[in-house]
Parts: structure tokens; sequence; C-alpha cells
């Protein structure tokens, strides 16, 4: 690849080998993009890894320092990154020279299992491009399904715009206002690229039309009591007054799209949209990874197991493989570790579904002994595997297949920090809460959930955020460290309605000088 | 090979700089930065640089987590033990550990404290000689063949002879196309330096004393050695009598004797007589003491060893006067009275961890 310097081509026996590796994908069924390997020294692992997995990327000194923990970790033994694959056509994904053969037949395995749950899975579908590489508005796909992702160009397109800016304005201004920018990167909508928020409303002239009260279908003698006539006029009065409220309004309805609100709202330069019109495009890249991080790895790893101990490695590796195998799924500490997890569900749907084990009778059987044994001889497990890696996030993977069986054999629980003994405790091992806790921590991938409610608030220009509590506060300093960010782009004063200690609270930044305000209830 | 990150890790370690130096002196004051020094190499924890989100504190969030114990166990850890990791994690997550050189650290003091570069008073004298490859010549050893040189010679040759072919772009050099590497030699001053430390060990020198002349020698090395290509250190440790030592028992010895610190200034004349000729070192001498002598007698006799044998051939001694419960600090007082004149004589007084700023730009503020 002409991005990278030096000779990254991959020696013949591991052309030979990915050869293998991906006719035995194919045979299991794996569908994925064409898949280009690149071999890496590992300082040019570091580079990319630091990168996001993109060769070329904008100048920005958080690059550097990623580069040098990176690079740090590596030295002192600490970390190898093994693998990275790209969503992109082709995929492209990096060996790291020097490992064994073992190893890279197993990477090779993963990759391949990464890049068919790319091409699959429905949320990747919203980093589809036209030919004029400008994302496309995700839609279902037919079995000749070729997207054109060619976004390694599309990120050096952007390096290169960033660039050019820097010279014409200066290294300083620009990375501030990057800093600023990035600040924001999260305030996103991911799924906005699959639903329609709200409906556009018709620009018609002439008079409005009248409100329409709904009403519950009646017989005409019946009309009076199933739609009482006073409580008709209160609905219609109702609705008038949101109808007036909402004219008022900007934006019309609330909007999590932070960003795209900034790009058409701020008082911007043309070189400032430019750069936040960039980072916008890249968080909404990053998103899909973001939302699948578990079933993603899983996927990858169930493959990677599966390819090599039943097609890929020999007799000998075995042990080698295993032990490699033991490494990636470990679990450090007590942390969840999401290959482990994702695996395992993978594992369990598997199961579940090749026994039957799901399903009314299913349900309703309390019978401990008799669900143990119960086997009811489908072997649709594989099927539904397809099935789920191609219809579900993490979210929804959770909520569907975490059943509390799996969460007992897994030896799961929540963690909480304790005031009293200054560490993270054990909490609970209640089923109930852990799902609690997973499903939170995942819901938005794991980001608070904000949305700009109003841009000229007070009607004086101010711009409100409301972030929607549930019941975890905002982290207070970065809180107001990112408010004074969004104020140097709105340059008008900002809030954001959040809640701290239980508190409805107004964070008010107004000219430099934060304030902290108790708020009414939302 | 040089990668395209580069620019980036390069600017980050400037923004990394810049912090440094706004809080070197904390760091000074704290002097934690000794105690984690490697080869050349000082790792130096500084705020993380992060970019602030709208996000959760983790400490409020909690997680699921995997692996044995029961509720209120610490996380990783079996029951009872300390919660290892997660708990210390957190604390560290928000400091990040970068090396810098000392050389590094040496520049930053002095962008920091404004400190002249140093005129060196031996360069002119001492100079060896280096040899350096700098052009080319016809005969010489074939390890010193420059192939690329004698390539376009012979290329050249076949070209103008019109033996070259280039569908069989074959050159073969001869003898008068070769090339080889020449070299000479140039002189270079080489400035070497000498610092020597004396303190007092004496029972009223604490702790928290030895401390402050540890953290302050720490800087004063960093900066000479910055200066000088070539430094060494010498320690003398002094009660009533004085004995010179390395560096390890200089920080560490406690004598509960009286003092005399004219013996210290009699050991160090001799030192520097017998191995640092005046014209080939630049000699700088640190004296630390509470400034309690024993008697007016051997003061007056430190104030003409200093007069006669240890001024006249260095170029600074610097005095440092560190503030104990038990000190009278008449010392100071005296060579101010005595010396005050002469221009090689720095004294400062240090009467806290703050005040080492103040007293290392007193001391190496003058650029001797």
């Amino acid at each position: 690849m002409a991005f990278l310097l030096g000779k990254t081509e991959l020696p013949r026996y591991l052309r030979v080998e990915q050869g293998r590796v991906e006719a035995a994908a194919r045979a299991c069924g794996l569908d994925f993009f064409p898949v280009v390997f690149e071999m890496l020294a590992y300082d040019q692992m570091n580079e990319i890894a630091a990168y996001g997995g993109l060769p070329v990327r904008y100048p920005h000194w958080r690059f550097g320092m990623e580069y040098e923990q990176l690079s740090k970790s590596a030295e002192y033994g600490l970390s190898k990154i093994y693998e990275m694959v790209i969503n992109n056509t082709p995929s492209f994904a990096y060996l790291l020279e020097g490992n064994s053969l073992t190893d890279q037949r197993m990477v090779m395995c993963h990759v391949y299992g990464h890049v068919d749950f790319f091409k699959n899975n429905f949320v990747f579908r919203s980093t589809d491009l036209d030919a004029g590489e400008r994302v496309l508005a995700a839609a279902p796909a037919g079995s000749d399904y070729a997207p054109n992702r060619k976004w390694i160009d599309k990120f050096a397109n952007h390096a290169a715009a960033v660039r050019r800016i820097v010279e014409r304005y200066g290294l300083e201004p620009v990375e501030a206002f990057i800093d600023d920018c990035l600040s924001l990167e999260n305030l996103i909508d991911p799924y906005s690229r699959f639903l329609r928020r709200h409906r556009a409303e018709p620009v018609g002239e002439g008079e409005e039309e009248p409100l329409e009260v709904p009403r519950l279908e009646a017989k005409p003698y019946m009309e009076d009591f199933i739609n009482p006539r006073d409580y008709q006029e209160e609905q219609r009065r109702r609705l008038e007054r949101e109808r007036d409220e909402q004219r008022g309004r900007f934006p019309a309805e609330p909007t999590r799209d932070v960003l795209a609100f900034l790009l058409a709202h701020a008082p911007l330069e043309r070189w400032q949209r430019t750069v936040l019109g960039v980072i916008r495009e890249e968080a909404y890249y990053f998103a899909p990874q973001a939302q699948t991080k578990i079933m993603n790895e899983g996927w990858a790893s169930y493959w990677h197991s599966k390819l090599m101990t039943e097609h890929v490695a020999d007799w000998a590796e075995m042990v080698d493989y295993a032990e490699n195998n033991a490494g990636v799924m470990a679990t450090s500490q007590g942390r969840l570790n999401p290959y482990k997890l994702g695996v395992q569900l993978f594992r369990d749907i598997e199961e579940r579904w090749d026994r039957g084990q799901h399903g009314r009778d299913w349900e309703a059987c309390d019978d401990l002994d008799e669900k143990s044994h119960w086997d009811l001889r489908r072997g649709e497990g594989r099927a539904k595997l397809f099935e789920v890696r191609a219809l579900h996030t993490d979210v929804t993977f959770i909520d569907a297949f975490f059943t509390e069986e799996f969460a007992i054999r897994q030896g799961l629980y929540t963690y909480a920090y304790s005031r009293k003994t200054e560490r993270f405790e054990i909490e609970s091992r209640e089923f109930v809460q852990i799902k609690q806790r997973l499903l939170g921590q995942l819901t938005n991938h794991g980001q608070p959930l904000i949305s700009v409610t109003d841009g000229n608030y007070g009607n004086r220009g101010e711009l409100l955020l409301k972030h929607e509590h549930h019941g975890v506060d905002l982290r207070r300093d970065y809180a107001e460290h990112t408010l004074r960010a969004l104020g140097r782009l709105w340059r008008r004063p900002v809030l954001l309605h959040t809640a701290l200690e239980g508190r409805p609270t107004l964070l008010r930044l107004d000219g430099g000088e934060l304030r902290v305000e108790e708020a009414s209830a939302p | 090979m040089s990668l395209r990150i580069d620019q980036d890790h390069t600017r980050f370690r400037s923004i990394v700089r810049g912090k440094i130096r706004d809080n070197l002196k904390q760091y000074i004051t704290q002097g934690e930065l000794i105690g984690k020094q490697g080869k050349g190499l000082v790792s130096i924890p500084v705020p993380r640089i992060d970019v602030p989100r709208f996000t959760f504190g983790e400490r409020d969030a909690g997680g699921v987590g995997q692996g044995p114990g029961s509720p209120g166990d610490a996380l990783g850890g079996a029951p009872g033990e300390e919660g290892q990791g997660r708990a210390g994690q957190e604390a560290g997550e928000h400091r990040l550990e970068v090396e810098v050189t000392l050389d590094e650290l040496a520049d930053l003091l002095g962008e920091e404290l404004e400190l002249p570069a140093i005129e060196s008073k031996g360069k002119r004298r001492l100079a060896t000689a280096r040899d350096k490859y700098t052009g080319l010549r016809r005969v010489g050893p074939e390890s010193l063949k420059h192939f690329k040189r004698t390539y376009k010679e012979a290329l050249r040759r076949a070209i103008a002879s019109g033996s070259y072919d280039p569908r069989l772009p074959l050159v073969v050099p001869q003898r008068e196309d070769k090339r080889f590497r020449a070299w000479s030699s140039a002189e270079e001053p080489a400035a070497s330096a000498v610092i020597v430390y004396m303190m007092d060990v004496s029972g009223s020198m604490g702790d928290e004393q030895k401390e402050l002349v540890r953290i302050e020698s720490f800087w004063i090395d960093t900066w000479l050695r910055r200066q000088y290509k070539g430094l060494e250190s010498r320690y003398i440790i002094h009660d009533a009598q004085a004995r010179e030592v390395d560096r390890e028992t200089f920080f560490s010895t406690r004598e509960a004797g009286g003092t005399m610190i004219s013996s210290a200034y009699q050991l160090c004349a001799r030192l520097l007589q017998d191995h640092y000729p005046s014209e080939e070192w630049n000699t700088y001498l640190f004296h630390f003491s509470d400034g309690d002598n024993w008697s007016m007698e051997d003061t007056l006799s430190c104030v003409t060893l200093l007069r006669g044998a240890l001024l006249p051939r260095i170029n600074q001694f610097g005095y440092g006067q560190v503030e104990s419960p038990y000190g009278s600090g008449q010392f100071l007082r005296d060579l101010r009275e005595h010396l005050g004149q002469e221009p090689r004589l720095v004294t400062s007084e240090i009467p806290d961890r703050e005040g080492i700023v103040q007293s290392i730009r007193d001391f190496l503020g003058r650029g001797r």
C-alpha cells in the first residue's frame, strides 16, 4: 500500500497461508470483503494503532501520545499488538513481523471473522460511501452486496485537507480548535443513519391545516360516550399549545447530533467548518465498532478458534495455539474481557439453538433437571449465529441472549467503588443487576445521552444542552472543560442541564465564568 | 526509518515539555525526580494530557466483572487482600510517566530559571584531536572504498570511452576509478569540570536539611553536566574532621560531633592540588552547612583558606546555608563580612524546600 513506507508485502509462505485460511473461512459460510494483509515491523504497527488503524490521519498530538504509550508498553514487554483490521474495501489487516507461524495463522483466522462481521452486520452499513465519497443513507443489502468503503482514502483526504488548513492558518489555532472539536466528538447520534427521528415538515403555503384530534372509532350513537366532547376539546387545546411552542423552538425537536447542529448553526469560519465536518465524519465511521465491540470480537474469536482447531492448524501447533488463545481470552483483575464474553455468548446461543433451548416451552419449564437434559436436536445453532451477527448490536445482543444461566456459568458480578474502603469491590451476583449494569454501559455505547434542546435559550442566543440522567453523574471536571470547549465554538453562553448528586443542576458558562445553579426538575 | 507519526510524536513531546516546564518549580521542591533516575533518563510524572468529554466517572458508574469472589471482596484480589490494581490505578490514571533525558531537563531548568550559559575557563587550554571523514582521495585501503563514488567514476569513464552498453549495463571499475574516504583530524576543545560537594554532617544537621542538600545538588549536577562533557563529582563530609566519601555515604552519614569547617576546606584544597590542576579543570565547590561553626578562630582560618588556597583557582565557591532548629547561622554572616567583595564567592540561604529554586538561581545565575 502506497501509504506505508518500506516493504510491507506479505512473504510468499504467508500468502499461501492466506489462501488456505480464506478457503476454509469460505467453506464455513463466512462472507467477507477481499482482505489485503500487510506485514509490519513493531514500530509501524504502533504507529498505525496510534492512528486508530488508518495509516494516514490529520496532524494531532494525541496520536503522538498514543504512539508514545504503545511503544513504551511494547518496549517493556507489557503489551503487544497482534492484529489490526480496518473496515474498508478491500479490508486491510496487519500482521506483526516476527510472530510465529501459529500466531500469524490465528490472526488471519481472526481477521476473516472481523471482515465477515464488517460486511454483514447491519450497523456497518452506515459506513457505505457513494462514488463521491459521501456517506450513503443506509439501505438493506441484496445478495450482491459490494459496497464502497474506501475509508482509508477518505481519511487520507481528510488529513490532506487539515494539513492545508494548518499551512494557511498555523498549527496552534488549528490544533486548539481540533482539541475543542474532539471534546465534543462523542455527541453524535449513531442510529440517525437508520431512521428518521422526525418527519420533515411539509412546507405549505396558505392556510395552516386544522389540527386533527385523534379519536377512537365508535358507532354514531356511542360517539359522545367514547369520545366525550370536553375531552376532545381539551386534547385539541393541548395539541395547539404544543404546536405553538414548537413553532418558536429551535431546534424544533431536541437533537442528539450536537456536532451537526453546531455545523449548521455555530458561528464558525469556513476552515473551522471543514475541520468540524472531518471530525464528525470520522466519529461516525468509528461508531459502529464501538456499538459492536463485544459481538465483533466475540465473532472473530469464535471463528479463529473454529478455523484453527478444525481446519488450519497442524496438530503440532495445538499447544502453542491454545496458549495464545488463552492469553486473548484471559480476564485480568476481574475485569470483563469483551473477547471472552462475546465468544462465550455466541457459543451459548449456538448450543441453545442446536438443542432447542428457547421459546415458550423452554421458558415455562422450571424443572432444573429437565432443563439440563433438554435436547430437541434442532441443529439450528449455526444458522442462528449467522442471523445474530447480522441483526444485532451489543445492546440488543445482550438484551436478547444474556440469560441467568449464562451469567451464573460465567461467574459474572457487578462491582462498585466503595468510599469506605477506597477500593473497587464486588457488589452483587444478582442476575437482574448484572444485566441492567451491562445494558446501561452499552446503551449509546457507553456515552451519556446528551442533546441540544434549545439553540436560543432565554431568547438570548444561548445554547442549552440536556443530559438525560440515568442514575450516573457526569464526571464533573471533564464536564466543565467540555463545556468550555463548547463555549468557544458557540461564542455565546452555553448551558448543560444535568443532575449532580441527585439534584437537577444547570451548569452555565458565561464569558469564561462557570456557574452551578440548581435547576427545576426536567 | 522515519515514521509518519514522528511529527505528531514530536508535537506531543513538546507539549509535555511545556507541562514539565510549567511545573518545574514544583518538581524541584518535591524532589521526587531524584529517585527516578535511570541511565541519563528521568521519568517524570506529568498530569495526564487528555481530551475532556462528557463522560461518566468510573467510580460512580461501577461495572461488570468476571471471576471468583463474593460481594464485598476487593476487585481482582482474594478476600481481604488489599484492593490491588484498580483503586491504585485509578489514582494513577491521571498521571502520565514521561521520560526525558537529563540534558533536556537541564535545558528546561535553564529556561525556567533563566540561567546563563557558563563561560568555561579551561576551553582554550585543553584540546583533544578527533578524526572525521571529510573528503575523498584516490588512494587508500579497500575497507574505506566509497562504492557509490567509485561506481560513478567508472560509469563516467565507460560512457566517455564508449564502452557502455545500455542493454548490458556492465560497469567494471578500474584502479583509477577508485575513490576512498579521507579524513582529517580536528582539534576539539574539551572542557572538563569537577564539582566538590562539602557538607556538614554534625549533629545539628537533620534529615530534612540533608534532603534539601540532596535535592539542590541534583539540580546543580544536572545543570553543570549539561555545560561540560566530562564532569566529576567529589564528596566531602565533615564534622570536626573531614573525609572524602562516595555519593551514597555523603547523603546518609550522620555524626554527632562538633563542627570545624576549616577541616573540610583543607581537605578540599589538598584534593584539588593533587588531582585537578586549575589550568585544566573548571572547578566548582559547594559547601552546605547550618552555619554553626565551632569557634570564631576556625571561621577565620576558613576565610584564610578560601582567600589564599581556594578562591584564586576555582570558578565558583557556593556556600549554601540550610536552616536548622539548632544552627545559629553565624558562618554565613562571617563569610559575608570577610569575603563579601569576592566575586567568586556566592552565598545563599535555603530556609526550606521553597527556597531551593531561589538558591539554585543564586548559585548558577552568574554564568561562571
